[in-house]
């Protein structure tokens, strides 16, 4: 983990209507880090990602990215400065097969469109190759290789899961974010996960980890930052922030005056 | 250009424009509503529109035995008699479309929810022991009876053959609102009293000019059909906001899963979102009849696409919305008609249609999604 | 159980069993083997004009009361071609388009207008402008209009598609009701005279395109252009964030599906002769997406095979022409409500699938 600041998270409110989803919240993630958002339900960490990537617009608050200010760019275009994500309910392309599904993401960085595949020129046939290659080295990565060739509907719950990751992955992104990666997983497969977010940082990313089991969070996050009511409450090292007692008490209720 | 026709007229072309609109607004609340609901847009609804007409002619002509306008002898009524007419007539046209509506959801939509039923099963088996006999026979009688005698047999396999428990994609419904629409057109032109000519129904009333506003006449077809229009158009919100049923179609237009989890009987909502409707496009049919004394089999489809135009300008989902773009638009047509000719009158509801979605998709008055907000 | 039931798996069964005994087949043969295969098909399918002369499945093929040929040129290559530039449309990129008739006329008066009422070009230099000309329309149809939801869409193209035969019918520079005629020819080529008569050379004409346009849509469909029009179609927000501009390749579907409309039409055009707005009804715009979606739509063979029942059929069983619609309504409600992926979908991976323990299926 360095110290730079890849992801600027500044002042961020986010309203809709009438309903104030995040309220001025501020979160840097630096480069090469893994950084755990937590949080109750509700508290706005699928907001946080959803304004990150461009799916929502913020209300206040600015957000750069690298140096730059992704706030007004298209969706697709802050892909490909660098951003990826996976869903919290899983929304693959179910009827392409896992190799297509990882192939759009690393379609996303290639030049050759409608013309090029027309005309079959050297430049198509050799970006259609390299995707091709990349999304099998990535399949092979998160360990799903074998089911390559099957529709994406049919493919089991935790190939699933990982297949959302190797897609993510295929956009080459400078940061990773997972939106509760590891929901239905048992203990063992949670391990698992835990190795391959260990993994995938080692291979250069930056991961932003929205969680809910704290197995998870815990052992895997350099640093976590805890949302509540659309407000940041706290931020720091796994150890701090789990013995914080406002975290607690967000979590677990304020216990009673008796 | 005719601007000079335009000012003339102006105020003319303000009531029929009023009128049409108020037309234009009650089948745009079928749309609506179904819209708001299921997010479905029923392409059928035009055809139920034209049942209606159909509805009207049978109620005017073979009930009430009014003779058509050539036929000469004509006892127009007056007073109170006229009114029981109009209203006799209305309810037979609302009864024809609502329960065209019904019958349509049930065939057509319900099965592809994941719900399949006995009575869409019947429907369709008889469709298709009466379509697999008209490959061989002819003859319309044959290929009822054959249709009859296959209806059990096909039903019982159709209902297992139903796709439980699974929601179609949403193209699914609108290809086969698009069948069925054109289904019935069909049938109605086949089979129908003027196969596909132009059909004219008796008049009912003689169409006084009541006043004169400011130097327009005012016709008293045209203030029934305002007036009528505005009161169906209570009584719709009324029963919306207040009745048991009408919460019950909030709810399900807000969630779903939630409703039915609380008990609300959800395929029971949504037969009575379509029968509300129908019910609409009945007295929207009837009033049609009242005042341009015709209909044919594809009536429905210029007047469908427009009033659809209309709900979407007032915001789709919402009630006030579809009165609302339902007027302006039978305003905007008939100014549009003045100025560049009659024959540009369709063009114009679909050009509208474009820079209202290009410009403010929402509609005017605000959508309405998953609110069926009044 | 239901002997109507019965008997349907017992067909359906025996159905399946062939496909995949001629699935084995085919898989066991080595690349010359399926090289002559395809060959000999693609022979055959030329020398159709002849089928009808075949003792027995000449007969069963043949059309009462019209020319076999004639529905061929005619009818049943203009669907095919239209249907092929529909699925692009709707089933890769799940566009819905209810006015494909629109890119239809387009190309067609087109082609009238610069052979026959304005210029006096040959049809030769008529078809690419026509087909350029096409996707214009494709351009201005889809920049304002793509950005609307699904169902908005297919209300505003349906709109476009009236539109188009309206001005047509109303703008006496486009021959108003009358239309135009003395629409040129193809020139000819060696023996193949293309005259008023023989309708064998149009026929050839035609099906030379589609294997044409199935080769270049083959192509677009295997690049990435192909796979970005299916995960908008799948998914359109999940393709966004993965990278996908969206807009612009749902604009290349909307031209390349205009394209091959107005081909469709220049072809009709110089078959015909003549044209006027009322071979442009909103009706065919409906058989057009009927053919796609009986076929199965996302699938070029499903397309091709919608594309022909669609064309052919009505031909074939005469009995019953002026039902024909009406059989279309219910014939598109029937398969929604039970095979709504259509007869021929696209099998996509090799696997069936695997009971999964929780319920975390792709939305």
């Amino acid at each position: 983990m360095t110290n730079e600041v890849l992801l600027q998270f500044s002042d961020i409110t986010m309203q809709f209507g009438g309903v104030t989803a995040l309220s001025e919240v501020t979160i840097d993630i630096h480069r090469g880090e893994i950084l755990g958002l937590i949080g109750p339900n509700g508290a706005g960490k699928t907001t946080c990602f959803n304004v990150m990537t461009g799916v929502y617009k913020p209300t206040k608050g600015t957000v750069r990215f690298d140096g730059q200010d992704i706030v007004p760019l298209k969706r697709y275009e802050i892909t490909l400065a660098g951003i990826a994500r996976t869903f919290q309910n899983i929304r693959l392309f179910g009827n392409m097969t896992a190799l297509e599904n990882v192939m759009v993401g690393a379609d996303a960085r290639k030049a050759s469109s409608v013309g090029g595949a027309l005309l079959r020129t050297p430049r198509q046939r050799a970006e259609d190759k390299e995707s091709r290659d990349r999304a099998m080295e990535l399949l092979t990565f998160m360990g799903i290789a074998d089911r390559a060739g099957d529709a994406a509907r049919n493919l089991p719950y935790g190939y699933q899961r990982r297949l959302e990751i190797a897609r993510a992955l295929g956009t080459e992104p400078k940061l990773l974010c997972l939106d509760e990666p590891a929901a239905g997983f048992n203990p063992a497969e949670k391990q698992e996960l835990n190795e391959l977010i260990l993994k995938i940082r080692e291979q250069g990313y930056t991961v932003l980890l929205i969680e809910h089991d704290m197995s998870v969070v815990m052992n895997v996050s350099d640093r976590v930052a805890v949302l509540d009511f659309g407000r940041k409450i706290a931020e720091g090292l796994p150890a701090d922030v789990r013995a914080n007692p406002d975290v607690i008490a967000a979590y677990l209720g304020v216990p009673d005056a008796s | 250009m005719r601007d000079w026709l335009l000012y003339r007229t102006f105020w003319d072309l303000t009531i029929t424009g009023l009128a049409l609109g108020s037309i234009y607004s009650l089948v745009a609340l079928g749309y609506t509503l179904v819209y708001g609901v299921l997010r479905l847009i029923n392409f059928a609804h035009s055809e139920i529109f034209m049942v209606g007409t159909f509805g009207a002619l049978m109620a005017s002509q073979e009930f009430l035995g009014i003779p058509m306008l050539e036929d000469g002898g004509y006892p127009y009524r007056t007073g109170f008699m006229l009114i029981v007419f109009l209203v006799f007539i209305l309810l037979c046209a609302m009864v024809f479309s609502g329960l065209g509506a019904v019958a349509l959801e049930r065939v057509a939509y319900k099965s592809l929810r994941g719900n399949g039923d006995l009575f869409g099963a019947v429907v369709l088996a008889f469709l298709t022991g009466f379509v697999v006999s008209m490959v061989f026979v002819d003859d319309t009688l044959a290929n009822v009876i054959v249709a009859a005698i296959l209806t059990a047999p096909i039903t019982m396999g159709y209902m297992s053959l139903f796709r439980r428990g699974k929601q179609s994609p949403r193209l699914a419904f609108l290809i086969s609102a698009i069948g069925a629409s054109t289904a019935i057109a069909e049938a109605m032109a086949i089979w129908g009293p003027e196969k596909r000519e132009q059909y004219q129904t008796p008049r009912i009333l003689e169409k006084d000019v009541l006043f004169s506003f400011l130097g327009a006449d005012v016709r008293v077809d045209n203030v029934i059909v305002i007036v009528g229009a505005l009161l169906m158009m209570v009584a719709l919100t009324l029963f919306v906001n207040k009745s048991r049923l009408g919460r019950g179609v909030r709810a399900v237009a807000q969630d779903a899963e939630t409703a039915r989890i609380l008990g609300v009987n959800v395929d029971m909502i949504i037969l009575v979102t379509f029968a509300l409707g129908g019910v609409m496009a009945g007295g929207a049919a009837m009033l049609f009849t009242l005042v341009y004394e015709q209909s044919r089999f594809n009536i429905g489809f210029i007047l469908g696409v427009k009033s659809f135009t209309a709900a979407v300008l007032g915001g789709i989902g919402n009630l006030k919305g579809a009165l609302l773009g339902g007027l302006v638009l039978g305003l905007v047509e008939n100014y549009a008609s003045a100025v560049f000719g009659g024959q540009w009158k369709d063009v114009v509801a679909f050009v509208v249609l474009l820079v209202v979605l290009m410009f403010r998709p929402t509609g005017l008055l605000g959508e309405s999604l998953g609110r069926a907000r009044v | 159980m239901n002997p109507v039931v019965r008997s349907l798996r017992q067909v359906g069964a025996s159905l399946a069993g062939a496909k995949a005994g001629l699935a084995s087949r085919w898989n066991a043969m080595g690349p010359t083997q399926r090289l002559s295969a395809y060959v000999l098909g693609v022979l055959a399918l030329y020398l159709a004009p002849w089928w009808t002369e075949i003792p027995l499945l000449g007969s069963i093929v043949d059309t009462p009361g019209t020319q076999f040929t004639t529905v061929l040129s005619d009818r049943v290559i203009i669907f095919v071609l239209v249907a092929l530039g529909l699925n692009v449309v709707v089933g890769l990129a799940g566009l819905l388009d209810l006015g494909y008739v629109g890119f239809y006329a387009v190309g067609a008066y087109t082609t009238a207008i610069l052979t026959s009422s304005h210029a006096s070009l040959p049809w030769l230099l008529a078809l690419p402008v026509s087909i350029a000309v096409s996707m214009v329309f494709g351009v201005i149809l889809g920049a304002p209009t793509l950005r609307l939801r699904g169902d908005y869409l297919a209300i505003v193209t349906l709109g476009f598609g009236e539109i188009i035969r309206l001005s047509a019918k109303n703008a006496e520079w486009l021959g108003g009701s009358r239309g135009i005629n003395d629409i040129k020819h193809p020139p000819s080529i060696g023996p193949l005279k293309f005259g008023v008569v023989d309708p064998k050379p149009y026929y050839w004409l035609g099906l030379t395109m589609v294997f044409a346009v199935m080769f270049l849509l083959h192509r677009l469909e295997n690049s990435r252009v192909g796979r970005a029009w299916v995960a908008i179609r799948e998914d359109e927000d999940a393709a966004e964030l993965m990278g996908v501009d969206t807009f612009r390749f749902k604009l290349w579907a909307f031209a390349i599906g205009a394209a091959v409309g107005g081909l469709a039409g220049v072809q009709y055009a110089g078959k015909v002769g003549f044209i006027n707005p009322d071979n442009f009804p909103l009706l065919l715009s409906i058989l057009f997406l009927a053919a796609v979606v009986l076929g199965g739509s996302g699938n070029m063979h499903g397309a091709i095979l919608g594309g022909i029942l669609v064309s052919y059929l009505p031909e074939r069983l005469r009995n019953f022409q002026d039902k024909r619609v009406f059989v279309f309504g219910v014939a598109l409600v029937l398969v929604m409500v039970f095979r709504p992926e259509g007869l021929l979908p696209k099998k996509v991976g090799t696997r069936k699938a695997v009971a999964a323990p929780g319920e975390g299926g792709a939305q």
